[in-house]
């Protein structure tokens, strides 16, 4: 049987005495999106940035293609490589040009030649309307383009895993939908995805799995219908609520 | 009641007498300051000999050319001392920004480093190298004063142009380092190619104000003894009783930092507009 593309066990992050994540479990197959939901503050995004090594957990192990990767000997640098990342406030690199941000790490990272990084570039930005956008830098382009840009951009050298991370909290309510789309589109691709959103409706359609993350801990986590329609826990049932209030 | 077109016309008139009445107020105020500024230096009790001692036109145009061709050991040092302190500042920089445990013994070197260099007024620096490092008969190392003082030069600057590439390094947000490593760029990789680039565009204008402060202080070397224009303007101004010389290498100074200063005005003022275009996504 194959392992699953990514796989916590027990991972504890400490930031000074405040303990973020407490004994995080969590296996995402290959070809399933897990959402992760739970208030500011919570975790998700901690969560999302052990995962991608960008910060150090305290204790436990995460495994990538059953291979461990929070072991001190093991290359971080090579187990990022097989991952991309999307943030909230997209980090585009803004001295570069589009086309420039796609195929850095492609060519740089992955030795990739400078023609065959820049084809399956364009090819990916004509994918998600982006064509005729190449040239342009950053600051010319609407959030939604950027974010778009960005997950072009992680998904570029063709990751095993994709962290998504409230990659539309920062954006103008109807910019929102256009990046949605193409992360249900990269669904139905079959990519593995690990997001944190606010998007309940988008959760609903994508996720094959969610969990409710609560003081650092998964509070709860099971099929969209079972933790979005029948949340057993009063801290789930609450947190749900105060969205729909606010959403109404 | 006044019609679009009327209030465009009254507007465009009352703009044309403000500027008219700007003109006139900028030509007269200065007419009075700089004409006052020449009255008291001419009426002054010792002008007749000032003049004859720091602004001769006959010492001047026998001094000029000999003092001309000594200043360009001036340029040729300071294009050299630039580019060596480029290139040290960069380096004392990186390693000051890095974090890694392994690195603290050169991080430890790059601060004292910095401390020192910072804490000594550049002419003792230049003084001492100059004079010192000859002195030791090292066997394969330069005895020419003038090396040592561009050594000196670029030691004192490289520590200068280092906090002013590391302010740089440090103003590029984290979260585009973060971004960097996500893509699976190495450290060294994303210093290169995603914090430098962002970095040096943001300092240029404060390493160009270097550039200028050191092409005025090459003449720091002239302790040395190399015939370097302020050496060379010296010589005659103690041969002739006469400081015209000196004025003469003041002009030559000024000949190449004022330009200079102009396009640091420019590069600061495109800068300023490309902000404003957009911001750091």
């Amino acid at each position: 049987m194959t392992p699953p593309v990514i796989e916590l066990r027990g991972v504890t992050k400490r930031f000074g005495t405040r303990e973020v994540l407490q004994g995080i479990d969590l296996i995402v197959p290959e070809h399933h999106a897990v959402v992760v939901i739970g208030s500011s503050g919570s975790g998700k995004s901690t969560l999302l940035r052990c995962i991608d090594l960008l910060e150090e957990i305290d204790d436990g192990d995460i495994f990538l293609d059953g291979e461990v990767i929070t072991d001190p000997r093991v290359d971080a640098d090579s187990a990022r490589k097989r991952m991309g990342m999307v943030f909230q406030s997209f980090n585009l690199f803004p001295h570069r040009n589009v086309l420039q941000n796609v195929t850095l790490a492609p060519t740089k990272a992955h030795r990739m030649p400078k023609s065959d990084a820049q084809a399956h570039a364009r090819e990916l930005l004509e994918r998600f309307g982006l064509a005729g956008r190449e040239h342009d830098y950053p600051d010319r382009l609407s959030g939604g383009q950027q974010q778009r840009v960005a997950i072009v951009r992680a998904i570029a050298t063709r990751p095993r895993l994709l962290l998504l991370d409230e990659i539309t909290s920062a954006l103008d309510p109807e910019l929102v939908g256009e990046v949605l789309d193409v992360v249900t589109e990269l669904k139905h691709d079959g990519m593995t995805m690990v997001i944190a959103t606010h998007e309940m409706e988008f959760a609903r359609r994508v996720a094959d799995q969610i969990c409710f993350v609560h003081e650092g801990r998964i509070h709860e986590q099971g099929t969209p219908e079972q933790i979005l329609n029948q949340p057993s826990t009063p801290e789930a049932q609450r947190f749900l609520r105060r969205l729909t209030d606010r959403a109404t | 009641m006044h019609s679009p077109d009327d209030r465009r016309a009254v507007r465009a008139a009352a703009a044309r007498t403000a500027a008219r009445r700007g003109a006139v107020i900028a030509t007269v105020s200065s007419i009075v300051v700089i004409g006052g500024l020449i009255a008291a230096l001419v009426l002054s009790p010792g002008w007749d000999n000032f003049q004859s001692l720091f602004l001769s036109w006959s010492n001047f145009t026998a001094s000029f050319p000999s003092i001309f061709r000594a200043f360009w050991i001036d340029i040729k040092l300071f294009l050299i001392v630039e580019v060596a302190v480029l290139i040290v500042g960069l380096l004392v920089a990186v390693v000051r920004t890095t974090t890694s445990p392994a690195l603290f013994p050169l991080r430890l070197l790059a601060t004292l480093y910095v401390d020192i260099l910072r804490g000594i007024p550049t002419i003792l620096i230049v003084y001492l190298l100059g004079f010192g490092m000859p002195a030791l008969y090292i066997s394969g190392l330069p005895s020419d004063s003038l090396f040592w003082g561009g050594v000196g030069l670029t030691m004192s600057y490289s520590a200068y142009v280092g906090e002013v590439y590391r302010a740089g390094i440090l103003s590029v947000h984290p979260s585009q380092r973060a971004a960097a490593r996500s893509l699976g760029l190495s450290p060294t990789q994303s210093m290169r190619f995603v914090i430098l680039p962002q970095a040096i565009r943001r300092v240029l204008p404060a390493l160009l104000n270097d550039f200028i402060s050191l092409q005025k202080d090459v003449a720091l070397v002239s302790v040395l003894g190399p015939q370097e224009a302020f050496r060379v303007a010296q010589i005659y101004s103690a041969q002739t009783f006469n400081y015209t010389p000196i004025v003469a290498a003041a002009v030559l100074y000024i000949a190449v930092t004022i330009p200079m200063a102009r396009m640091v005005d420019r590069i600061q003022r495109r800068e300023r507009l490309s902000q404003g275009a957009g911001g750091i996504a």
